[in-house]
């Protein structure tokens, strides 16, 4: 161990350190660096460079270049220390390094000198304070522009009688109240009816795409989990769907699914004699098992990609101590893979059903802009609500009553899962 | 250093963000309508009239470089998908950026009227195109409301018609075309046979079902919307107008189930040339015939059957289709776009585009050409004079067509699929969409 330290050139240590510290904890502000004095730094480095850094090497080199199960942290440390030479200037006991209690103005800076006395009139603790404010600026000021303002328009929209005769002014569109609000949720009415139709065909839509879309995806990183010839080629291969643009997948789909000329129908009927009448897959009931088909296709690579990441996560020693204690393949699933995966199946799912309940391009891509009563997904029936008849006050209501329910299903599972997380 | 770095950062990307911002806006600007040069280049949306976009931009190109020559004006061409158009136009409403001259389906006319997206078209700037009186009256009573100064000018006029292909017809020993709905059905189940239908339908497209429940409904004697212009779709009269036409596929059997996904709005037409069909009610598809080398010899055209006299419906066949041409008041050069109007509806330029899309001229100085003088012009211009009527010119109207055309689509699914259509499961669906008009 020493010897090994002491052939180590002098700034490898430092950068050990530094991505140690990022791949195990999230740097709190007081803990990024800047904060240690010099001395302090190279005594954390040595200590944490001499327990860690050399052991993730020695696992590595003697496990070969593909351990199976690396841990992941060691492995991290000890490939990214030895392959990833960072350009850096700067080596841990230089002098300019700023200590803790660095203020003083023979401190050295960049070279602009005119921001130099700006920045030192700043208090350090208002400077401290503000920099992940000031960090987060450009993402937030996006986040407002991208995403806020138009949902705050929508909102605004949702409250006005805005047809066609308003259209090139807003403004004047007379204020409608809840109006909008209570047609769409009186199902009495053929608004309210086709709203709640719409709304449960794609509550047991998503919930069967993203069932789907996991059991396939954690099917494919399980199996894909072991290292064998050609397991890159398979994983590529498997991520095509997710690559591929919506459009080009869909429309394809589409062709695939046509009555007298796709190739479906063609297998189906004309080679496996399945059916005695060509089935229509785009028209009538048959169409929602389409969509979900190709809901299914398009999403199960992410959650195959996700899970595949997860897997990667796993210590294999867990594997190892289960195989020890006599677990078989069946058991190691359900009692290390499985609970292990827990957190990243909390977010998987979370994100798959609101991007499977909100999809429209598929949807609109498949079936166009009418799409079957069947498979009336709802994002495709408030587009209708509002562009086909052209009343965007009543669109953008039923937008925000969508809105709310993802809201509060996304809270409610939030707490549920991290609720069970805990009691665990 | 390192303590510089993040707010270098920080600011870096707030600067990037500002800039970004402003691009976007700048952009945004110019793509909509010609930017600098304004005075100089106009922007026109076109409305797919051809084969395809690509074959629209070529029938255009000719006339647009001779109107660039006469005054000296660019014109950006874009050609807009049926699909799109309408969505198009409505953005380009509410932003204010657009082009200058759009095209529009002369049933919209009274819809986007009301949105005042237009310069309307008093008399005094009708006379810089030679005034009301040069326009044929059809095409004229679809460019808006009654009594309001019409929010286009129509540059195609089109009409249904009954496309037959005579070959077809020989085979089966069929003599004439159908006069009658009687005969229709009958030759179409002579027709029908071999993998060949009778007739050829686009059930799935929601305009095309829209205007052949207005075409049929009036045969029933049904009126869409009452004397105060509240939507009554679900009348007896209505019910039984579209239960007719579904009975064409669900009852009768001459039309192929599969045409209930047809919905682009060329897969009926290409039935037909490809001869997978022996009928098909259409507008003018002179383009896709000439593609596919057909000449009068191998089809023919006749009026859609009228009503029997005992029916008690209008003696009307067709409806009033055609292709109006609108000014954005938002236009970058407005003076550009009215003149480009003026040559639009100019004789020499309505002969040779009416000519290449085989619609008809919509000024009457523009028929003295020999083109126009062939059998389908000639008949066309016969049902469009006599028995055409124009759809209502409400402000609603498209939102019938798309309300009324959906629930034929799904009709049509159930009808494919070998659910009976029975009288009250139409009724229910046009209750429904009557009922989502609202008010």
């Amino acid at each position: 161990m020493t010897r090994r330290r002491a052939e180590a050139p002098p700034g490898a240590p430092t950068q050990t350190l530094d991505i140690e510290r990022k791949s195990v904890t999230p740097p709190s502000p007081e803990e990024d660096g800047f904060s240690l004095s010099p001395a302090e730094a190279a005594g954390a480095d040595d200590g944490q460079a001499l327990t860690d850094a050399p052991a993730g090497r020695t696992r590595t080199a003697s496990g070969g270049k593909r351990s199976p199960h690396p841990a992941p942290d060691a492995a991290a440390v000890s490939t990214m220390s030895s392959t990833t030479p960072r350009p850096h200037s700067e080596t841990p006991t230089s002098p300019r390094r700023p200590s803790r209690s660095s203020t003083s103005p023979e401190k050295p800076l960049s070279p602009g000198g005119g921001r130099r006395g700006f920045a030192d009139r700043v208090p350090v603790r208002v400077r401290r304070a503000a920099l992940p404010y000031l960090l987060i600026l450009p993402a937030v000021l996006l986040e407002l522009l991208v995403h806020l303002v138009p949902m705050l328009i929508g909102i605004g929209m949702s409250f006005l009688k805005l047809t066609q005769f308003f259209l090139r002014n807003w403004s004047a569109a007379p204020f409608a109240g809840l109006d909008n609000y209570t047609v769409a949720v009186d199902f009495d009415s053929a608004v309210g009816r086709s709203l709640l139709h719409s709304f449960l065909v794609t509550v047991v839509f998503t919930v069967l795409t993203v069932g789907l879309a996991w059991l396939l995806g954690i099917c494919g990183a399980v199996l894909m989990q072991g290292s064998f010839r050609g397991r890159a080629v398979l994983r590529a291969l498997f991520l095509v769907p997710y690559a591929l643009p919506v459009y080009a997948g869909v429309i394809t789909w589409s062709f695939l699914l046509q009555r007298d000329s796709g190739l479906v129908n063609h297998v189906l009927v004309d080679q496996l004699h399945l059916f005695g009448e060509r089935p229509f897959w785009l028209i009538g009931s048959n169409s929602f098992w389409s969509i979900i088909v190709v809901c299914v296709w398009r999403s199960w690579p992410f959650a195959f990609l996700v899970l595949m990441a997860g897997l990667q996560n796993i210590p294999g020693d867990l594997y190892e101590a289960a195989a020890i204690d006599g677990a078989g393949w069946g058991r190691r699933l359900r009692a290390v893979t499985l609970p292990m995966l827990r957190p990243v199946n909390q977010v998987l799912v979370l994100v798959l059903f609101l991007w499977t309940f909100n999809d429209f391009n598929t949807p609109y891509v498949l079936f166009g802009k009418s799409a079957p009563h069947e498979a009336d997904l709802i994002s495709i029936h408030i587009y209708q609500s509002s562009f086909v008849t052209w009343n965007f006050g009543s669109g953008s209501a039923m937008s925000v009553l969508l809105l709310l329910f993802l809201l509060v299903v996304t809270a409610v599972y939030l707490v549920a899962t991290s609720r069970r997380r805990s009691d665990a | 250093m390192r303590r510089r770095k993040p707010y270098l950062f920080a600011v870096a990307g707030a600067l990037v963000l500002a800039a970004t911002a402003c691009g976007a806006d700048d952009s945004s600007s110019t793509a909509g309508s010609a930017g600098g040069s304004a005075a100089q280049t106009i922007t026109y949306w076109a409305s797919n009239q051809g084969t395809s976009l690509e074959n629209d931009k070529e029938v255009l190109k000719p006339e647009l470089d001779r109107f660039t020559k006469e005054t000296g004006i660019k014109v950006n061409l874009e050609v807009v998908p049926w699909a799109d158009l309408l969505n198009r136009i409505l953005a380009a409403t509410t932003s204010g950026k657009g082009p200058d001259v759009v095209n529009i389906g002369n049933t919209w006319s009274a819809s986007l009227q009301v949105t005042g997206a237009f310069v309307p078209w008093d008399d005094a700037l009708l006379k810089t195109l030679g005034g009301k009186e040069r326009f044929l009256g059809p095409s004229l009573a679809a460019t808006g409301a009654p009594g309001q100064p019409p929010t286009a000018v129509p540059i195609y006029g089109m009409t249904y018609g009954l496309f037959y292909n005579k070959k077809m017809f020989k085979e089966a020993g069929i003599d004439k075309p159908p006069a009658t709905w009687d005969e229709l059905i009958a030759d179409g189940k002579k027709l029908t046979k071999d993998g060949k239908w009778g007739l050829a339908v686009e059930g799935a497209s929601v305009s095309e079902n829209a205007h052949h429940a207005f075409i049929f409904g009036q045969q029933h004697g049904a009126e869409l919307f009452d004397a105060s212009g509240k939507p009554q779709f679900d009348s007896d009269q209505e019910v039984a107008a579209i239960k007719q036409y579904l009975d064409l596929m669900a009852v009768h059997k001459i039309v192929n189930p599969s045409n209930a996904e047809y919905a682009n709005g060329t897969e009926a037409v290409q039935d037909f040339v490809s001869g997978k069909a022996g009928m098909l009610m259409w507008q003018s598809i002179a383009t896709q015939l000439k593609q596919a080398g057909w000449t009068e010899d191998d089809y023919g055209l006749a009026p859609i059957p009228l009503p029997g006299p005992s029916q008690g419906g209008k003696q009307v066949n067709a409806m009033v289709a055609g292709i109006n041409l609108a000014v954005f008041k938002t236009a970058a050069n407005k003076d550009g776009a009215l003149k480009f109007a003026q040559f639009m509806t100019s004789k020499q330029t309505q002969q040779n585009l009416n000519k290449a899309y085989g619609s008809l001229p919509t000024v009457t100085d523009a028929y003295d050409d020999p083109a126009f003088e062939s059998q389908t012009i000639k008949t066309f211009q016969q049902i469009l004079s006599s028995t055409a009527a124009p759809l209502p010119q409400v402000a609603q109207e498209s939102q019938f067509e798309t309300l009324v055309g959906n629930a034929m689509n799904q009709l049509f699914a159930d009808a494919a699929s070998g659910k009976a259509v029975t009288a009250e499961a139409v009724k229910a669906k046009l209750t429904e969409a009557d009922q989502q008009m609202g008010g």
